[in-house]
């Protein structure tokens, strides 16, 4: 049903109609509402879940590893700071392959402390195995989350939705959320064949001698590379039920016949896209969004590089003394292809920073250089920097 | 409607700045129009300078960005017109609604622009017991511009709040239309981001 809401609300609304039975809340700007909202939901009695308040983000992740090992279905949801806390947990939860769902509600990473929204913090713990989908706007939000317990479920492997603070988590819109049957229809009962139980011993988390370390590793990174079909299906089975889809890995809209690709994750998609429309002066482009970072979709992006002069990777976060995160893995997947498009690499939105209508024309002003960047922050105001940090 | 509404609300913490966002944003959906409505948090404190958006269009809204040119302003505290960037943006023809005791003609002279100046704290005072101007001042945009009707605010309203609260809140918006002229801003709605 068609609903006026805040997107942490929605979220919430669509956590509760996955049935979870664990919940794990620890409140930390700008995610609090989603857990306030699943509380609120158990409290008057329109969920039926054990919700765990916890003293800390450690313990959210701990509490939510705990259930899944014994066979519940598990949700709980971070940002910023609070998923750096959890991260011993994180690689914990991923590398003995449990299924659950974590919101991650896109936040800065300090110092200097910001509460705003940008990708620092997901960015932060992309290695430590877990399934990472980018939503664009809320009614991907809701819709991911719920594919989200599908695929978690379906590959045994942890599911981040990483949905931007603020620009989404705090926006109220028109979204469909919906209806339980429809749930029902799609999420089947959770069955965990590894679940602890009594009657059948079995221990996990325990020391792996260097025989098996390197074995362990690699089936966890076969098991992500094979999540992509499964990523794949959840969002065709959403689609068969309610004619929406998120894209699978990636989408990609825009005329066929542009030669400049952007690429950006989340929420900076609609306002390119507004803003493609705004500018036509500017020229077209296709606007690539990356819904699953990990796993990495290296072959959908080159198929989507196919033809395009240049690509312009727009990414929330940067690895600082390293470059853009994503360009370089984007580099990386189009090494070595014939006509390969020329690359340039920036960061934009930072700490909450504003990415206006108008950087749609001063990225494809700024892709007429000779030399592409190799990286460089966007809407650096120099002016306020010492001579020397310039 | 015209195609894309803008509107940049600003306020201090604690006179519910993001309800009078969201409760435009509802009403916009509510008369079957595309709304979006977010605050640009600052440090959330009591008095401290907060600002929200609210887009109302015929068509999907996808731009997240924050509304650097709105067509219309609405101000909580007077002297927030004094505050640097809070005038900064707004369209040609743009439009500012103030709550103020001061005279639409005085608040003109002071930032010589467009301004309707209602005493909106202490409507609510009367009405609500308390000096909450946040929805007498969304009653008395939609009046102004008639973009949408008091009932969608009555919907928005009732799904917001519930009991005494919401009854007061009522009887404030009824009041509203004595306050302000009616579809005075019309016009200004059709020349609005051209």
């Amino acid at each position: 049903m068609q609903q006026t809401l805040e997107g942490s609300q929605a979220i919430a609304k669509t956590v509760a109609l996955c049935r979870p039975h664990v919940v794990a809340a620890y409140p930390i700007t700008p995610q609090t509402h989603i857990v306030e909202n699943i509380s609120k939901l158990v409290a008057e009695g329109q969920l039926d879940c054990e919700l765990v308040s916890v003293e800390s983000e450690f313990s959210a992740a701990s509490v939510v590893l705990g259930a899944s090992a014994s066979g519940a279905r598990a949700y709980t949801a971070s940002s910023s700071q609070g998923i750096l806390l959890m991260s011993e947990v994180l690689y914990n939860i991923a590398g003995l392959r449990l299924p659950l769902v974590l919101t991650c509600a896109n936040r800065a990473v300090s110092a200097p402390l910001s509460i705003w929204n940008d990708h620092q913090d997901s960015m932060a713990v992309r290695d430590a195995g877990w399934i990472q989908l980018f939503c664009a706007d809320n009614q991907e939000a809701v819709d991911t989350t719920i594919q989200a317990f599908y695929i978690t479920e379906k590959t045994e492997l942890p599911v981040m939705v990483c949905v931007d603070g603020f620009n989404l988590t705090h926006t109220l819109e028109s979204i469909d959320v919906p209806e339980q049957e429809l749930v029902d229809q799609y999420l089947p009962a959770l069955q965990f064949s590894r679940a602890l139980n009594a009657s059948r011993p079995i221990s996990m988390g325990t020391l792996v001698s260097p025989d098996y370390f390197t074995e362990a590793r690699h089936s966890h990174h076969i098991a992500l590379e094979n999540s992509k079909h499964i990523i794949v299906e959840a969002d065709e089975r959403w689609q068969e039920l309610t004619g929406r889809t998120c894209g699978g890995l990636l989408t990609v809209q825009g005329p066929e016949d542009a030669r400049v690709g952007i690429i950006s994750l989340g929420s900076t998609l609609g306002t390119l896209a507004d803003a493609m429309e705004e500018y036509p002066e500017s020229g077209p482009a296709k606007l690539i969004s990356l819904r699953a970072f990990r796993p990495f979709p290296h072959l959908a992006l080159a198929q989507a590089c196919q033809g395009l002069s240049d690509v312009v990777v727009l990414e929330r976060a940067l690895s600082a003394g390293g470059g853009g995160i994503v360009a370089n893995e984007l580099r990386a997947a189009l090494y070595g292809m014939s006509d390969s498009p020329r690359i340039h690499s920036y960061a934009a939105g930072l700490g909450g920073r504003d990415i206006p209508m108008d950087i749609y024309p001063r990225i494809m002003n700024a892709i007429k250089k000779e030399v592409p960047e190799r990286f460089a922050i966007f809407d650096v105001e120099l002016d306020k920097l010492d001579p020397a940090d310039r | 409607m015209k195609s894309l509404l803008e509107i940049r609300i600003h306020g201090r913490g604690g006179q519910g700045n993001v309800v009078a966002a969201y409760l435009l944003a509802s009403v916009a959906i509510e008369e079957g129009y595309y709304g979006q409505a977010f605050p640009s948090f600052g440090a959330e404190r009591r008095g401290a300078p907060v600002v929200a958006f609210v887009r109302m269009s015929d068509v999907p809204v996808k731009r997240r960005c924050q509304v650097l040119h709105p067509s219309y302003l609405i101000v909580q505290d007077q002297a927030l017109l004094q505050v640097p960037g809070v005038l900064q943006g707004l369209n040609e023809n743009g439009r500012i609604l103030v709550n103020s005791n001061r005279s639409s003609e005085d608040l003109q002279q002071q930032t010589g622009m467009q301004v309707l100046a209602m005493p909106a704290a202490q409507i609510a005072e009367r009405f609500l017991g308390r000096p909450l101007p946040n929805t007498a001042l969304v009653a008395a945009f939609l009046t102004l511009t008639g973009v949408c009707s008091l009932e969608a605010l009555h919907k928005a309203l009732a799904e917001r709040f519930a009991g005494k609260i919401l009854e007061k809140n009522l009887a404030l918006i009824q009041e509203i239309p004595n306050q302000v002229p009616a579809n005075q801003w019309e016009e200004s709605i059709h020349a609005a981001n051209t």
